[in-house]
């Protein structure tokens, strides 16, 4: 590759000076492709994680909650609609990435990997999972790269009621039946664990980490992410009654901050390589809507393409 | 020969960061002398960084006589505000 000294010096400068990056600036090739990688990702998430919740929307138990879900499901799709046109901003197509995700070259949060075996799961869900997204991309707000830290404002200012939405679920089952209380219990110790690897390897063994918070692609480092939403979790749970699956779990005065147990590192390696419970199932379903979809883009380019000849012979 | 030019939309980005907003339009001949002019034109002050031209006929604008029916699938579906949900004052990060 040619080096661009001055351009390389103005990228960092601007870095440096918290000026955003735009599409049309030069960046290194490297800060590109790293931001490919994680925007696509970040995109194919939100898309992958229609599935566990869409599986409860037939079953939810009101109209309300129903409603709720499909809102919920409906800014998924929202989300990554936005996070793939960032991304296209960076050269990539959309077309490319959609083949990415359904080859298997790239990858999606493994936490959507997990089944959803009851309701208490969409509590679960919107107040962990959602929680710790929150968590993650309140700082991707300021994220050195334009198009994508845009598109993290409009996603942070909508993802406000998912976590709300989860917690009130939680309140509900855990103000309930005995039952009830249980369902809530298992759906926390079910996902405790695997929300808690959704921040990603820690910091000595994350190799992207250091680059992207040189590059101000990232803020906060995955350890120091992971330690927030604890910290911020704890009390929410002990509101409800629920108990943490953690016997390491205790707040430490002299550090402010909550220690907790070590991480099944074995487990998450496992569910990113595509050995989770549900990464077959997941790619198999998004492949089958995208294959069963392609006459429906079919028809829609094909009816474009006459509704143009028909108006320019009217000319 | 008085013949119009096309009309051009001109989108300004004051700061790297923000998004182009919409400013407003001038006449020209193509899109190099729709550049220079919306320089010269809306941008005299520095007030940008960027400026993204596109030729009026290509935006495709709502219709104000629909926009009650277009908007109103919104109205009634307040549970997409954090507000709809009670969570107890006692809990933070929520």
């Amino acid at each position: 590759m040619v080096t661009h000294p001055d351009l390389q010096n103005q990228f960092d400068l601007q870095v440096a000076e918290d000026q955003r990056i735009e599409p049309k600036d030069w960046m290194p090739e490297p800060y590109r492709r790293t931001l490919v990688r994680q925007i696509s990702q970040h995109a194919h998430s939100e898309i992958v994680g229609m599935l566990p919740e869409g599986n409860w929307i037939t079953r939810a138990p009101s109209l309300r909650r129903k409603a709720v879900l499909l809102a919920k499901v409906q800014d998924e799709a929202g989300h990554g609609l936005y996070l793939y046109s960032a991304a296209e901003t960076l050269g990539t197509s959309r077309e490319q990435m959609i083949d990415d995700l359904h080859s298997g070259k790239a990858k999606y949060s493994s936490i959507f990997n997990y089944p959803t075996l009851s309701w208490a799961d969409m509590g679960a869900i919107g107040w962990l999972v959602d929680g710790a997204a929150i968590m993650n991309q309140v700082p991707l707000c300021r994220t050195s790269y334009g198009p994508y830290a845009r598109a993290m404002v409009r996603i942070c200012k909508e993802e406000s009621f998912h976590q709300r939405q989860g917690y009130e679920i939680m309140m509900t089952l855990a103000k309930g039946s005995e039952a009830q209380r249980a369902m809530a219990q298992d759906a926390l110790n079910r996902w405790w664990w695997p929300v808690l690897m959704m921040f990603g390897p820690k910091d000595d063994e994350s190799p992207n980490t250091a680059l992207s918070m040189q590059w101000k692609i990232k803020r906060f480092t995955n350890d120091e992410l992971r330690q927030k939403f604890v910290d911020a979790t704890v009390p929410q749970a002990e509101y409800l009654g629920l108990s943490i699956p953690d016997p390491d779990l205790k707040w430490n005065e002299t550090r402010g901050h909550y220690d907790f147990g070590s991480i099944n590192w074995d487990e998450f390696w496992e569910v990113v390589k595509g050995n989770g419970p549900c990464n077959r199932q997941r790619l198999e379903a998004r492949r089958k809507a995208h294959e069963e979809g392609a006459w429906v883009r079919e028809a829609a380019a094909a009816y474009a393409k006459k509704r143009m000849t028909n108006s320019s012979n009217d000319e | 020969m008085d013949t119009q030019w096309p009309l051009w939309e001109v989108f300004i980005r004051s700061k790297q960061g923000l998004d182009h907003k919409h400013v407003g339009s001038l006449h020209a001949a193509d899109a190099q002398m729709a550049m220079e002019n919306a320089r010269d034109v809306y941008t005299r002050r520095r007030e940008g960084v960027s400026i993204w031209v596109v030729e009026s006929k290509h935006i495709h604008a709502s219709n104000p006589d629909e926009q009650e029916a277009f908007f109103d699938p919104a109205d009634d579906k307040a549970y997409r505000h954090p507000t709809f949900y009670e969570v107890p004052d006692s809990l933070t990060h929520i």
